[in-house]
Protein backbone atom coordinates (compact mmCIF):
# COMPACT_ATOMS: atom_id res chain seq x y z
CA UNK A 1 0.00 0.00 0.00
CA UNK A 2 1.47 3.31 -1.00
CA UNK A 3 1.06 6.34 1.21
CA UNK A 4 -0.49 9.54 -0.05
CA UNK A 5 1.83 12.45 -0.71
CA UNK A 6 0.33 14.36 2.19
CA UNK A 7 0.97 11.53 4.64
CA UNK A 8 4.54 11.28 3.39
CA UNK A 9 4.98 15.03 3.72
CA UNK A 10 3.75 15.17 7.33
CA UNK A 11 5.70 12.03 8.19
CA UNK A 12 8.94 13.39 6.76
CA UNK A 13 8.50 16.89 8.16
CA UNK A 14 6.23 16.51 11.15
CA UNK A 15 4.88 19.82 12.49
CA UNK A 16 4.89 20.76 16.16
CA UNK A 17 6.76 17.80 17.60
CA UNK A 18 7.47 18.36 21.25
CA UNK A 19 6.31 18.72 24.80
CA UNK A 20 4.48 21.45 26.71
CA UNK A 21 4.65 21.61 30.49
CA UNK A 22 1.74 19.44 31.49
CA UNK A 23 1.68 20.98 34.97
CA UNK A 24 0.79 24.44 33.62
CA UNK A 25 -2.84 25.32 34.22
CA UNK A 26 -3.31 26.57 30.66
CA UNK A 27 -1.99 23.35 29.11
CA UNK A 28 -4.28 20.43 28.31
CA UNK A 29 -2.77 16.99 27.64
CA UNK A 30 -4.42 14.07 25.87
CA UNK A 31 -2.75 10.65 25.91
CA UNK A 32 -4.70 8.09 23.91
CA UNK A 33 -4.13 4.64 22.46
CA UNK A 34 -2.07 1.83 23.93
CA UNK A 35 1.37 0.39 23.19
CA UNK A 36 -0.13 -3.10 22.73
CA UNK A 37 -2.31 -1.76 19.93
CA UNK A 38 0.66 -0.25 18.15
CA UNK A 39 -0.34 3.38 18.49
CA UNK A 40 -0.12 5.96 21.26
CA UNK A 41 -0.68 9.68 20.70
CA UNK A 42 0.10 12.46 23.09
CA UNK A 43 -1.38 15.78 22.03
CA UNK A 44 -1.05 18.97 24.06
CA UNK A 45 -2.69 22.37 23.71
CA UNK A 46 -1.91 25.71 25.30
CA UNK A 47 -4.97 27.92 25.73
CA UNK A 48 -5.12 31.68 26.40
CA UNK A 49 -7.68 33.64 28.44
CA UNK A 50 -9.93 34.04 25.38
CA UNK A 51 -10.24 30.26 25.00
CA UNK A 52 -8.04 30.30 21.92
CA UNK A 53 -5.43 27.59 21.35
CA UNK A 54 -2.12 29.41 21.03
CA UNK A 55 0.15 26.40 20.78
CA UNK A 56 -0.12 22.68 20.13
CA UNK A 57 2.46 19.89 20.34
CA UNK A 58 2.43 16.16 19.75
CA UNK A 59 4.42 12.98 20.04
CA UNK A 60 3.17 9.75 18.51
CA UNK A 61 4.19 6.11 18.63
CA UNK A 62 2.62 4.52 15.60
CA UNK A 63 2.59 4.04 11.86
CA UNK A 64 3.09 6.80 9.33
CA UNK A 65 -0.61 7.55 9.11
CA UNK A 66 -0.87 7.95 12.89
CA UNK A 67 2.10 10.33 12.90
CA UNK A 68 0.67 12.32 9.99
CA UNK A 69 -2.80 12.47 11.58
CA UNK A 70 -1.46 13.93 14.81
CA UNK A 71 0.89 16.31 13.00
CA UNK A 72 -2.04 17.61 10.93
CA UNK A 73 -4.21 17.90 14.05
CA UNK A 74 -1.69 20.19 15.78
CA UNK A 75 -1.46 22.30 12.66
CA UNK A 76 -5.23 22.73 12.58
CA UNK A 77 -5.56 23.38 16.30
CA UNK A 78 -3.32 26.42 16.47
CA UNK A 79 -5.38 29.60 16.44
CA UNK A 80 -8.69 27.81 16.85
CA UNK A 81 -11.06 28.41 19.74
CA UNK A 82 -11.88 25.45 21.96
CA UNK A 83 -15.33 25.21 20.38
CA UNK A 84 -13.87 25.19 16.89
CA UNK A 85 -11.38 22.55 17.94
CA UNK A 86 -14.18 20.35 19.26
CA UNK A 87 -15.81 20.49 15.84
CA UNK A 88 -12.84 18.74 14.16
CA UNK A 89 -14.09 15.39 12.95
CA UNK A 90 -11.91 12.40 12.20
CA UNK A 91 -13.34 12.28 8.68
CA UNK A 92 -11.86 15.74 8.02
CA UNK A 93 -8.45 14.20 8.70
CA UNK A 94 -9.22 11.15 6.54
CA UNK A 95 -10.12 13.45 3.67
CA UNK A 96 -7.18 15.79 4.02
CA UNK A 97 -4.62 12.96 4.21
CA UNK A 98 -6.46 10.61 1.80
CA UNK A 99 -6.23 7.79 4.36
CA UNK A 100 -7.30 4.35 3.13
CA UNK A 101 -10.04 2.50 5.09
CA UNK A 102 -7.51 0.38 7.00
CA UNK A 103 -5.97 3.58 8.43
CA UNK A 104 -9.18 5.32 9.52
CA UNK A 105 -8.48 4.30 13.11
CA UNK A 106 -5.46 6.63 13.06
CA UNK A 107 -7.76 9.61 12.41
CA UNK A 108 -10.16 8.43 15.13
CA UNK A 109 -7.28 8.33 17.54
CA UNK A 110 -6.31 11.90 16.58
CA UNK A 111 -9.87 13.10 17.21
CA UNK A 112 -9.85 11.30 20.56
CA UNK A 113 -6.53 12.97 21.41
CA UNK A 114 -7.93 16.45 20.66
CA UNK A 115 -11.00 15.86 22.82
CA UNK A 116 -8.97 14.29 25.57
CA UNK A 117 -6.58 17.29 25.66
CA UNK A 118 -9.53 19.71 25.78
CA UNK A 119 -11.08 17.74 28.63
CA UNK A 120 -7.85 17.80 30.57
CA UNK A 121 -7.74 21.57 30.13
CA UNK A 122 -11.40 21.93 31.17
CA UNK A 123 -11.05 19.84 34.31
CA UNK A 124 -7.90 21.72 35.31
CA UNK A 125 -9.80 24.97 35.02
CA UNK A 126 -12.86 23.93 37.00
CA UNK A 127 -15.13 22.93 34.12
CA UNK A 128 -16.73 19.54 33.83
CA UNK A 129 -15.37 17.02 31.35
CA UNK A 130 -17.26 16.52 28.10
CA UNK A 131 -18.44 13.05 27.18
CA UNK A 132 -15.78 11.38 25.04
CA UNK A 133 -16.86 9.99 21.70
CA UNK A 134 -16.83 6.23 21.72
CA UNK A 135 -13.66 5.07 20.09
CA UNK A 136 -14.35 3.38 16.77
CA UNK A 137 -11.76 0.67 17.32
CA UNK B 1 24.96 0.57 -5.07
CA UNK B 2 21.39 0.73 -6.27
CA UNK B 3 18.51 1.84 -4.07
CA UNK B 4 16.23 0.57 -2.65
CA UNK B 5 18.12 -2.35 -1.14
CA UNK B 6 16.32 -5.69 -1.02
CA UNK B 7 16.56 -7.24 2.46
CA UNK B 8 13.40 -9.32 2.43
CA UNK B 9 14.81 -12.61 1.15
CA UNK B 10 12.56 -14.64 3.47
CA UNK B 11 9.56 -13.35 1.55
CA UNK B 12 11.05 -14.23 -1.80
CA UNK B 13 14.41 -14.19 -3.57
CA UNK B 14 15.37 -12.82 -6.96
CA UNK B 15 15.85 -15.38 -9.70
CA UNK B 16 19.51 -16.23 -10.22
CA UNK B 17 20.45 -15.39 -13.84
CA UNK B 18 21.98 -18.88 -14.17
CA UNK B 19 18.59 -20.35 -13.26
CA UNK B 20 16.85 -18.18 -15.83
CA UNK B 21 19.30 -19.29 -18.48
CA UNK B 22 18.56 -22.95 -17.73
CA UNK B 23 14.81 -22.32 -17.94
CA UNK B 24 14.56 -20.28 -21.12
CA UNK B 25 14.72 -23.07 -23.75
CA UNK B 26 11.82 -24.80 -22.01
CA UNK B 27 9.52 -21.88 -22.76
CA UNK B 28 10.26 -21.90 -26.49
CA UNK B 29 12.02 -24.69 -28.39
CA UNK B 30 11.62 -27.33 -25.66
CA UNK B 31 7.99 -26.51 -24.89
CA UNK B 32 6.66 -30.07 -24.97
CA UNK B 33 4.38 -31.74 -22.46
CA UNK B 34 6.52 -34.04 -20.32
CA UNK B 35 3.69 -36.58 -20.39
CA UNK B 36 3.66 -36.83 -24.20
CA UNK B 37 5.19 -40.24 -24.79
CA UNK B 38 4.95 -40.40 -28.55
CA UNK B 39 7.21 -37.71 -29.89
CA UNK B 40 10.50 -35.94 -29.37
CA UNK B 41 8.92 -32.81 -27.92
CA UNK B 42 7.58 -34.83 -25.02
CA UNK B 43 10.82 -36.77 -24.56
CA UNK B 44 12.91 -33.61 -24.45
CA UNK B 45 10.64 -32.06 -21.84
CA UNK B 46 10.68 -35.27 -19.83
CA UNK B 47 14.46 -35.34 -19.93
CA UNK B 48 14.51 -31.83 -18.49
CA UNK B 49 12.18 -32.88 -15.70
CA UNK B 50 14.16 -36.05 -14.95
CA UNK B 51 17.39 -34.12 -14.72
CA UNK B 52 15.78 -31.57 -12.41
CA UNK B 53 14.46 -34.38 -10.24
CA UNK B 54 18.02 -35.62 -9.80
CA UNK B 55 19.27 -32.14 -8.94
CA UNK B 56 16.55 -31.70 -6.32
CA UNK B 57 17.06 -35.18 -4.86
CA UNK B 58 20.80 -34.64 -4.55
CA UNK B 59 20.33 -31.49 -2.49
CA UNK B 60 18.27 -33.23 0.19
CA UNK B 61 19.85 -36.69 0.01
CA UNK B 62 16.93 -38.71 -1.36
CA UNK B 63 16.17 -40.63 -4.55
CA UNK B 64 14.51 -39.08 -7.63
CA UNK B 65 11.41 -41.19 -7.14
CA UNK B 66 10.76 -39.54 -3.81
CA UNK B 67 10.27 -36.07 -5.32
CA UNK B 68 6.75 -34.86 -6.16
CA UNK B 69 6.69 -31.55 -8.00
CA UNK B 70 4.13 -29.06 -6.74
CA UNK B 71 3.19 -25.43 -7.25
CA UNK B 72 5.05 -24.41 -4.09
CA UNK B 73 5.33 -24.96 -0.37
CA UNK B 74 1.70 -24.12 0.41
CA UNK B 75 0.58 -26.92 -1.87
CA UNK B 76 3.25 -29.20 -0.43
CA UNK B 77 2.05 -28.49 3.12
CA UNK B 78 -1.57 -29.16 2.14
CA UNK B 79 -0.76 -32.33 0.23
CA UNK B 80 1.43 -33.76 2.99
CA UNK B 81 -0.85 -33.04 5.93
CA UNK B 82 -4.22 -33.69 4.31
CA UNK B 83 -2.78 -36.59 2.34
CA UNK B 84 -1.41 -38.30 5.46
CA UNK B 85 -4.57 -37.60 7.44
CA UNK B 86 -6.70 -39.30 4.80
CA UNK B 87 -4.29 -42.13 4.01
CA UNK B 88 -3.70 -43.10 7.64
CA UNK B 89 -7.24 -42.54 8.94
CA UNK B 90 -7.38 -46.19 10.07
CA UNK B 91 -4.44 -45.65 12.37
CA UNK B 92 -5.54 -42.48 14.12
CA UNK B 93 -6.62 -38.89 13.83
CA UNK B 94 -4.12 -37.01 15.97
CA UNK B 95 -1.69 -34.46 14.53
CA UNK B 96 0.93 -32.51 16.47
CA UNK B 97 2.24 -29.18 15.24
CA UNK B 98 3.46 -25.91 16.78
CA UNK B 99 2.02 -22.42 17.17
CA UNK B 100 4.85 -20.80 15.20
CA UNK B 101 4.26 -22.79 12.02
CA UNK B 102 3.44 -21.07 8.74
CA UNK B 103 -0.24 -20.39 8.07
CA UNK B 104 -0.17 -22.99 5.29
CA UNK B 105 0.36 -25.61 8.01
CA UNK B 106 -1.81 -24.06 10.73
CA UNK B 107 -4.79 -23.38 8.47
CA UNK B 108 -4.54 -26.85 6.95
CA UNK B 109 -4.66 -28.30 10.47
CA UNK B 110 -7.65 -26.10 11.33
CA UNK B 111 -9.38 -27.34 8.19
CA UNK B 112 -8.77 -30.94 9.24
CA UNK B 113 -10.12 -30.28 12.73
CA UNK B 114 -13.48 -29.66 11.08
CA UNK B 115 -13.14 -33.09 9.46
CA UNK B 116 -12.51 -34.92 12.70
CA UNK B 117 -8.80 -34.44 13.29
CA UNK B 118 -7.53 -33.76 16.78
CA UNK B 119 -4.64 -31.31 16.63
CA UNK B 120 -2.17 -30.40 19.36
CA UNK B 121 -0.50 -27.01 18.88
CA UNK B 122 2.74 -27.06 20.86
CA UNK B 123 3.84 -23.79 22.39
CA UNK B 124 7.42 -22.73 21.86
CA UNK B 125 9.96 -21.60 24.40
CA UNK B 126 11.09 -17.99 24.66
CA UNK B 127 13.78 -18.64 22.07
CA UNK B 128 11.29 -20.02 19.54
CA UNK B 129 12.29 -23.69 19.86
CA UNK B 130 9.79 -26.37 20.84
CA UNK B 131 10.16 -28.23 24.10
CA UNK B 132 11.00 -31.85 23.29
CA UNK B 133 9.54 -33.06 26.59
CA UNK B 134 6.23 -31.44 25.66
CA UNK B 135 6.30 -33.15 22.28
CA UNK B 136 7.00 -36.48 23.93
CA UNK B 137 4.13 -35.92 26.36
CA UNK B 138 1.74 -35.03 23.56
CA UNK B 139 2.33 -38.26 21.61
CA UNK B 140 -0.51 -40.78 21.77
CA UNK B 141 -1.21 -44.12 20.04
CA UNK B 142 -3.57 -42.15 17.73
CA UNK B 143 -0.84 -39.72 16.67
CA UNK B 144 -0.27 -40.20 12.95
CA UNK B 145 1.74 -37.10 12.11
CA UNK B 146 4.13 -34.64 13.69
CA UNK B 147 4.47 -31.48 11.60
CA UNK B 148 7.26 -29.13 12.65
CA UNK B 149 8.95 -26.61 10.39
CA UNK B 150 12.69 -26.75 9.80
CA UNK B 151 13.57 -23.03 10.01
CA UNK B 152 11.15 -20.30 10.97
CA UNK B 153 10.28 -17.68 8.39
CA UNK B 154 10.05 -14.75 10.80
CA UNK B 155 12.86 -15.33 13.26
CA UNK B 156 14.98 -17.94 11.50
CA UNK B 157 15.30 -20.37 14.41
CA UNK B 158 16.09 -23.96 13.39
CA UNK B 159 14.19 -26.65 15.31
CA UNK B 160 15.97 -29.78 16.65
CA UNK B 161 14.78 -31.83 13.69
CA UNK B 162 16.67 -35.08 14.43
CA UNK B 163 15.36 -35.21 17.98
CA UNK B 164 11.82 -34.41 16.86
CA UNK B 165 11.78 -37.12 14.20
CA UNK B 166 13.18 -39.64 16.67
CA UNK B 167 10.34 -38.94 19.09
CA UNK B 168 7.73 -39.16 16.32
CA UNK B 169 9.12 -42.47 15.09
CA UNK B 170 9.41 -43.94 18.57
CA UNK B 171 5.65 -43.55 18.86
CA UNK B 172 4.91 -44.81 15.37
CA UNK B 173 4.03 -41.47 13.82
CA UNK B 174 5.30 -39.93 10.60
CA UNK B 175 7.33 -36.75 10.61
CA UNK B 176 6.64 -33.93 8.15
CA UNK B 177 8.68 -30.75 7.94
CA UNK B 178 7.92 -27.52 6.11
CA UNK B 179 11.50 -26.75 5.15
CA UNK B 180 10.77 -23.78 2.91
CA UNK B 181 13.28 -21.48 4.61
CA UNK B 182 15.95 -24.09 5.28
CA UNK B 183 16.43 -26.09 2.08
CA UNK B 184 19.25 -24.59 0.07
CA UNK B 185 20.41 -22.46 3.00
CA UNK B 186 21.71 -25.06 5.46
CA UNK B 187 22.49 -28.78 5.02
CA UNK B 188 19.23 -30.75 5.00
CA UNK B 189 19.42 -34.53 4.59
CA UNK B 190 16.16 -36.41 4.87
CA UNK B 191 17.89 -39.59 5.99
CA UNK B 192 20.16 -38.25 8.70
CA UNK B 193 17.31 -35.93 9.79
CA UNK B 194 14.74 -38.73 9.83
CA UNK B 195 12.22 -36.84 7.72
CA UNK B 196 9.33 -38.72 6.12
CA UNK B 197 7.77 -35.86 4.20
CA UNK B 198 9.16 -32.41 3.47
CA UNK B 199 7.84 -29.42 1.54
CA UNK B 200 9.89 -26.63 -0.01
CA UNK B 201 9.73 -24.13 -2.83
CA UNK B 202 11.95 -22.69 -5.57
CA UNK B 203 11.38 -18.97 -5.05
CA UNK B 204 13.03 -18.91 -1.63
CA UNK B 205 16.28 -20.22 -3.13
CA UNK B 206 16.74 -18.04 -6.20
CA UNK B 207 14.42 -20.11 -8.39
CA UNK B 208 11.12 -19.13 -9.99
CA UNK B 209 7.78 -18.64 -8.23
CA UNK B 210 4.99 -21.17 -8.70
CA UNK B 211 7.02 -24.36 -8.37
CA UNK B 212 8.13 -26.45 -5.42
CA UNK B 213 8.56 -30.03 -4.33
CA UNK B 214 7.27 -32.43 -1.75
CA UNK B 215 9.58 -35.19 -0.62
CA UNK B 216 7.70 -38.40 0.17
CA UNK B 217 9.74 -41.25 1.66
CA UNK B 218 9.62 -44.55 -0.23
CA UNK B 219 11.61 -46.80 2.08
CA UNK B 220 11.66 -47.36 5.86
CA UNK B 221 8.78 -46.72 5.87
CA UNK B 222 7.10 -46.39 2.50
CA UNK B 223 4.90 -43.33 2.92
CA UNK B 224 1.79 -42.63 0.90
CA UNK B 225 -0.47 -39.63 0.64
CA UNK B 226 -3.88 -39.38 -0.98
CA UNK B 227 -3.90 -36.93 -3.87
CA UNK B 228 -5.66 -33.64 -3.31
CA UNK B 229 -6.34 -32.97 -6.98
CA UNK B 230 -7.94 -35.42 -9.34
CA UNK B 231 -6.72 -35.73 -12.89
CA UNK B 232 -4.19 -37.44 -15.09
CA UNK B 233 -2.32 -39.25 -12.34
CA UNK B 234 0.97 -37.39 -12.75
CA UNK B 235 3.71 -37.64 -10.14
CA UNK B 236 2.96 -41.28 -9.29
CA UNK B 237 -0.69 -40.43 -8.79
CA UNK B 238 -0.04 -38.06 -5.93
CA UNK B 239 -0.24 -34.79 -7.84
CA UNK B 240 -2.15 -34.56 -11.08
CA UNK B 241 -1.64 -31.69 -13.47
CA UNK B 242 0.61 -31.04 -16.46
CA UNK B 243 4.12 -30.54 -15.19
CA UNK B 244 5.42 -26.97 -15.12
CA UNK B 245 8.50 -27.93 -17.10
CA UNK B 246 10.35 -24.57 -17.18
CA UNK B 247 9.60 -24.07 -13.49
CA UNK B 248 10.78 -27.56 -12.60
CA UNK B 249 13.97 -27.09 -14.62
CA UNK B 250 14.47 -23.81 -12.71
CA UNK B 251 13.92 -25.50 -9.36
CA UNK B 252 16.46 -28.15 -10.31
CA UNK B 253 19.08 -25.60 -11.31
CA UNK B 254 18.39 -23.55 -8.16
CA UNK B 255 18.91 -26.66 -6.01
CA UNK B 256 22.17 -27.47 -7.77
CA UNK B 257 23.55 -23.96 -7.25
CA UNK B 258 22.54 -23.99 -3.60
CA UNK B 259 24.20 -27.36 -3.07
CA UNK B 260 27.47 -26.24 -4.66
CA UNK B 261 27.61 -22.81 -3.01
CA UNK B 262 25.93 -23.44 0.33
CA UNK B 263 28.98 -23.79 2.51
CA UNK B 264 30.74 -20.58 1.50
CA UNK B 265 27.47 -18.70 1.12
CA UNK B 266 26.25 -19.60 4.61
CA UNK B 267 29.54 -18.37 6.05
CA UNK B 268 29.40 -15.12 4.12
CA UNK B 269 25.78 -14.46 5.05
CA UNK B 270 26.14 -15.25 8.73
CA UNK B 271 29.13 -12.88 8.92
CA UNK B 272 27.06 -10.11 7.32
CA UNK B 273 24.09 -10.91 9.54
CA UNK B 274 26.28 -10.82 12.65
CA UNK B 275 27.70 -7.48 11.59
CA UNK B 276 24.22 -6.04 11.09
CA UNK B 277 22.96 -7.40 14.39
CA UNK B 278 26.00 -6.29 16.38
CA UNK B 279 25.76 -2.75 15.01
CA UNK B 280 22.02 -2.38 15.57
CA UNK B 281 21.97 -3.84 19.05
CA UNK B 282 24.48 -1.22 20.20
CA UNK B 283 21.42 1.04 20.19
CA UNK B 284 19.63 1.28 23.52
CA UNK B 285 16.57 -0.94 24.01
CA UNK B 286 17.02 -3.08 20.92
CA UNK B 287 16.66 -6.82 21.17
CA UNK B 288 17.28 -9.81 18.90
CA UNK B 289 14.25 -12.11 18.75
CA UNK B 290 14.67 -15.89 18.80
CA UNK B 291 17.48 -18.30 19.56
CA UNK B 292 20.81 -16.98 18.31
CA UNK B 293 22.64 -20.35 18.24
CA UNK B 294 20.27 -22.58 16.32
CA UNK B 295 19.21 -20.52 13.38
CA UNK B 296 19.43 -19.83 9.66
CA UNK B 297 22.47 -17.83 8.57
CA UNK B 298 20.65 -15.01 6.80
CA UNK B 299 17.87 -13.77 9.07
CA UNK B 300 17.91 -11.15 11.82
CA UNK B 301 14.74 -10.17 13.65
CA UNK B 302 15.23 -7.18 15.92
CA UNK B 303 12.79 -5.21 18.09
CA UNK B 304 13.47 -1.51 18.56
CA UNK B 305 11.50 -0.68 21.67
CA UNK B 306 9.28 2.43 21.72
CA UNK B 307 9.00 2.74 17.96
CA UNK B 308 6.35 1.10 15.82
CA UNK B 309 7.44 -1.20 13.00
CA UNK B 310 5.44 0.21 10.13
CA UNK B 311 6.34 3.78 11.00
CA UNK B 312 9.93 2.62 11.18
CA UNK B 313 9.84 0.94 7.78
CA UNK B 314 8.52 4.19 6.32
CA UNK B 315 11.63 5.95 7.58
CA UNK B 316 13.82 3.14 6.24
CA UNK B 317 12.55 3.99 2.81
CA UNK B 318 15.63 2.79 0.95
CA UNK B 319 15.39 -0.65 2.56
CA UNK B 320 12.91 -3.38 1.69
CA UNK B 321 12.37 -5.23 4.98
CA UNK B 322 9.32 -6.53 6.83
CA UNK B 323 7.83 -6.04 10.27
CA UNK B 324 5.83 -7.99 12.82
CA UNK B 325 3.79 -4.86 13.32
CA UNK B 326 0.02 -5.10 13.21
CA UNK B 327 -0.17 -2.07 11.01
CA UNK B 328 1.17 -4.09 8.10
CA UNK B 329 -2.01 -6.13 8.19
CA UNK B 330 -5.67 -5.20 8.42
CA UNK B 331 -6.14 -7.17 11.62
CA UNK B 332 -4.40 -4.84 14.12
CA UNK B 333 -2.91 -8.02 15.61
CA UNK B 334 0.88 -8.15 15.69
CA UNK B 335 2.85 -11.20 14.54
CA UNK B 336 1.55 -14.43 16.08
CA UNK B 337 5.04 -15.90 15.83
CA UNK B 338 6.59 -13.18 17.98
CA UNK B 339 3.68 -13.37 20.41
CA UNK B 340 4.28 -17.13 20.67
CA UNK B 341 7.76 -16.36 22.01
CA UNK B 342 6.06 -14.50 24.84
CA UNK B 343 7.00 -11.10 23.43
CA UNK B 344 4.73 -8.34 24.67
CA UNK B 345 2.53 -6.79 22.00
CA UNK B 346 4.48 -3.56 22.01
CA UNK B 347 7.77 -5.35 21.32
CA UNK B 348 6.12 -7.37 18.57
CA UNK B 349 4.88 -4.12 17.03
CA UNK B 350 8.45 -2.82 17.15
CA UNK B 351 10.12 -5.64 15.24
CA UNK B 352 11.91 -5.56 11.92
CA UNK B 353 12.99 -8.64 9.96
CA UNK B 354 16.13 -8.32 7.86
CA UNK B 355 16.48 -11.16 5.34
CA UNK B 356 19.86 -11.23 3.62
CA UNK B 357 20.47 -13.12 0.42
CA UNK B 358 22.86 -14.27 -2.30
CA UNK B 359 23.01 -10.82 -3.86
CA UNK B 360 23.37 -8.83 -0.65
CA UNK B 361 26.72 -7.01 -0.46
CA UNK B 362 28.65 -5.74 2.52
CA UNK B 363 28.21 -2.17 1.27
CA UNK B 364 24.46 -2.71 1.33
CA UNK B 365 24.59 -4.01 4.89
CA UNK B 366 26.65 -0.98 5.95
CA UNK B 367 24.09 1.29 4.33
CA UNK B 368 21.26 -0.61 6.03
CA UNK B 369 22.90 -0.16 9.43
CA UNK B 370 23.15 3.63 9.04
CA UNK B 371 19.68 3.94 7.53
CA UNK B 372 18.09 1.89 10.31
CA UNK B 373 19.88 3.74 13.10
CA UNK B 374 18.78 7.10 11.69
CA UNK B 375 15.21 5.89 11.30
CA UNK B 376 15.05 4.57 14.86
CA UNK B 377 16.45 7.83 16.22
CA UNK B 378 14.04 9.90 14.12
CA UNK B 379 11.05 7.96 15.39
CA UNK B 380 12.18 7.86 18.98
CA UNK B 381 12.32 11.66 18.90
CA UNK B 382 8.65 11.53 17.90
CA UNK B 383 7.68 8.84 20.40
CA UNK B 384 5.88 9.74 23.63
CA UNK B 385 6.82 6.30 24.97
CA UNK B 386 10.52 6.93 24.45
CA UNK B 387 10.18 10.26 26.28
CA UNK B 388 8.41 8.56 29.19
CA UNK B 389 11.02 5.81 29.27
CA UNK B 390 13.76 8.42 29.39
CA UNK B 391 11.97 10.16 32.27
CA UNK B 392 11.93 6.89 34.15
CA UNK B 393 8.16 6.40 33.94
CA UNK B 394 7.07 2.76 34.18
CA UNK B 395 4.87 2.30 31.10
CA UNK B 396 3.27 -0.82 32.50
CA UNK B 397 1.81 1.26 35.35
CA UNK B 398 -0.09 3.60 33.04
CA UNK B 399 -3.75 2.90 32.47
CA UNK B 400 -3.93 2.90 28.69
CA UNK B 401 -7.26 3.65 27.08
CA UNK B 402 -8.72 0.48 25.63
CA UNK B 403 -9.25 0.58 21.93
Amino acid sequence: MAYSEKVMEHYTNPRNVGTLNKDNKNVGTGLVGAPECGDVMRLQIEVNDDNVITDAKFKTFGCGSAIASSSLATEWLKGKSIDEALAIDNMDIVEELALPPVKIHCSVLAEDAIKSAINDYRVKNGMEALAMPKSHH
Amino acid sequence: MELPIYLDNNATTPLDPRVLEAMLPYFTSKFGNAASRNHAFGWVAEEGVDYAREQVAKLIGCTEKEIIFTSGATEGDNLAIKGVFEMYADKGNHIITATTEHKAVLDTCKHLEKQGARVTYLKVKEDGLIDLAELEAAMTPETILVSIMYGNNEIGVVQPIKEISAIAHKHGALFFSDATQAVGKIPVDVNTDGIDLMAFTAHKMYGPKGVGALYVRRKNPRVKVTSQMDGGGHERGMRSGTLNVPGIVGLGKACELCRLEMESEAQRLSALRDKLEAALTTMEESYVNGNTQHRLPHVANISFKYVEGEGLMMAMKDLAVSSGSACTSASLEPSYVLKSLGLSDDLAHSSIRFGLGRFTTEAEVDYAIENTKNAVNHLRNLSPLWEMFKEGIDLSKIEWAEH
